[in-house]
């Protein structure tokens, strides 16, 4: 009878744990598709309609479908808005070797660039920085925070 | 930073006996599972010299603080357990004359310093002998000058030439560690070179904190300094002069250079350079400036490190695919990758000894330091955590001292960045002092050297 009962509790704990664990991923898959952050959070605009940054998996600088969304609409704003020119800022998350992560932030800050060259705009108005894991704009260490780090953004820079 | 001349005017005021069987030695291989029981005598100060030093430096006993670094040096070693001062029946200033070996054995101890300081012609004169307990005999003498300032590397010179003695190797306590000293919001933080005595003592700051900086290495031959400095948003590897204050960007790369460190012979910088999303290893040789590219391959090519005799280069790339550790020559011929474990591996140092090779490992969300033979064989891990990474070696190659970072909420709520060292066994972890958060540290050579 005892037993039952403690028996019961630790089903009633475990099925709590499969229904807080499932809202849990239920919530970060509303903003990562895979481990890419798909959510709006961190986002800024350059102008209405046309978000500041992209963001990649892990240790990838592949742009996805909606990064080259995103930046096919920053062409078309900086072809309307050709005395502007921008700096792209590449970025990891804390999860790499400092060095490594250098690296990193500008090949995906390169990526990001490539991208827009092909959409015509001229090499001359982009440059290119990397920050590394040096410039979190989230500072949890949790997935979630990771993938907003992981990201290259498109700044103004004159 | 001013340049500490220090004389070693009697190298030995009697000869060493050699190495005779009997006297006690400390196996530095096997960690500190036994730690060699040793007393460190108070140096007794001189009477005449005691006003001397109460004014000059503020100290009521000088002997006494030598000799506290001294014991805070073999503590920290793992190898020495040093008895507490309160047991010792014997006054310094006999002690050093003629040591009576059966108090000292009464209190276990097996290893006896002593010595004394005087102030002579404006100069911090130091003596002291180092007696093996049970054998009841003198193992060495030595003296020395240095200004009274100088009286900490006093003790750090004692603890070398001490642990030179009984293990048979180099010691590496007077030396120092450039690290860069961290502060403010984890997504800002203001970062500025500093420089520190091994034992954390004596910190300076070499930048201001206005320009993010990161990476410093020291020449392994000169107090030089290389590092990454964002310095106008323009980051680039710069080279600095520490006594000086004196720096200069190296090269003239039109992009990002980082990830830089000396030739063993100091002559030379190696780094990565990265441009159009592809890093390249080169050199650049600081007397005629001539830069080469070692590397050249579109994968990600970085964190290189010479072998001692400067014949060989080990980095970190992701040619397959993922950050692993390769060795070539230092042509940049015969590239050969030589981790294979399951796993990401990055920050390949060699080892002074030349011998093996350290690394940071990231595998299933951990991090690990390790080591492994220059062929990749025997991969050794000392220590698990959630982050660390950058080890760099003592200039004997026993000791590893790296940076930890702990977890922290989405506000920065926990997050800390701490120095540790650990010893080459894996035993003896600890957690280096800083003033602030400190990252990216590297262990200077022997400044007596």
């Amino acid at each position: 009878m005892k037993l039952n009962k403690i028996f019961k509790n630790i089903l009633f704990v475990v099925l709590a744990g499969i229904f807080l664990s499932a809202c849990a991923t239920k919530k970060v898959s509303n903003q990562m598709q895979g481990d890419v952050y798909t959510g709006k959070d961190t986002v800024e605009y350059l102008a209405s309609g046309v978000p500041d940054r992209v963001f990649f998996a892990t240790n990838e600088s592949v742009l996805t479908t909606a990064s080259r969304e995103t930046l096919r609409k920053q062409a078309a704003w900086l072809r309307k808005n050709s005395k502007v020119n921008v700096v792209l800022e590449g970025h990891a998350d804390e999860r790499g070797t400092r060095e490594y992560n250098l690296a990193l932030g500008e090949r995906r800050a390169n990526a990001a660039k490539d991208y827009l060259m092909t959409y015509g705009i001229s090499g001359n108005r982009i440059s290119v920085i990397s920050y590394g894991k040096e410039r979190p704009v989230d500072s949890g260490s949790n997935p979630l925070a990771w993938s907003k780090n992981r990201r290259s953004v498109t700044v103004k820079a004159n | 930073m001013k340049k500490t001349k220090l004389y070693i005017f009697a190298l030995l005021l009697l000869i060493l006996p050699k190495t005779s069987f009997g006297l006690i030695e400390v196996d530095i291989t096997r960690g500190n599972l036994n730690p060699l029981p040793i007393a460190v005598s108070p140096l007794f100060v001189e009477t005449k010299s005691i006003k001397e030093f109460q004014n000059l430096l503020k100290k009521e006993n000088i002997g006494e603080d030598i000799s506290s670094v001294v014991e805070n040096n073999l503590k920290s070693s793992g190898l020495f357990n040093p008895l507490k001062k309160e047991a010792f029946l014997q006054k310094p200033d006999i002690a050093h004359l003629k040591p009576r070996f059966e108090d000292w054995s009464l209190i276990k101890a097996q290893a006896l310093i002593t010595g004394e300081v005087k102030y002579e012609n404006e100069k911090l004169r130091v003596e002291f002998r180092l007696w093996d307990v049970l054998a009841g005999k003198e193992m060495m003498a030595l003296a020395f000058t240095t200004v009274p300032d100088n009286w900490r590397r006093v003790g750090h010179i004692i603890t070398d030439k001490v642990y030179q003695r009984l293990t048979g190797e180099k010691g590496y306590f007077d030396t120092r560690i450039i690290y860069v000293s961290e502060e403010g919001p984890k997504t800002n933080r203001v970062k500025k070179l500093a420089i520190m005595d091994q034992d954390g003592f004596n910190t300076k700051y070499l930048t201001l904190g206005n320009e993010l900086v990161l990476t410093p290495r020291f020449n392994p031959t000169n107090q030089m300094v290389t590092y990454l400095s964002y310095f106008k948003n323009l980051p680039r590897v710069y080279l600095l002069d520490i006594e000086t204050g004196v720096q200069e960007v190296v090269g003239d790369f039109p992009g990002m250079t980082f990830a830089p460190r000396f030739s063993p012979d100091g002559k030379k910088i190696i780094m990565s350079f990265a441009k159009d999303g592809n890093s390249d290893i080169y050199t650049m040789d600081l007397e005629n400036r001539i830069v080469e590219k070692i590397t050249n391959h579109p994968s990600i090519d970085t964190s290189p490190s010479f072998s001692p005799d400067g014949k060989y280069i080990c980095f970190n790339s992701d040619r397959s695919g993922y950050q692993q550790i390769y060795v070539m020559k230092s042509d940049g011929s015969q590239v050969k990758r030589i981790s294979f474990g399951k796993g990401l591996y990055g920050t390949p140092v060699w080892s002074p000894r030349g011998d093996l090779i350290a690394f940071t490992k990231l595998h299933k969300g951990k991090f690990y330091i390790g080591v492994m033979r220059v062929d990749g064989s025997g991969e050794r891990l000392l220590t698990e955590n959630y982050y660390q990474e950058a080890p760099s070696w003592s200039p004997n190659g026993r000791v590893l001292i790296f940076y930890r970072e702990t977890k922290s909420d989405s506000e920065g709520k926990g997050f800390s960045a701490k120095l540790w060292s650990i010893d080459l066994t894996g035993y003896n972890e600890r957690l280096v002092d800083t003033k602030t958060d400190a990252s990216d540290p590297s262990w200077s050579s022997l400044l007596s050297e």
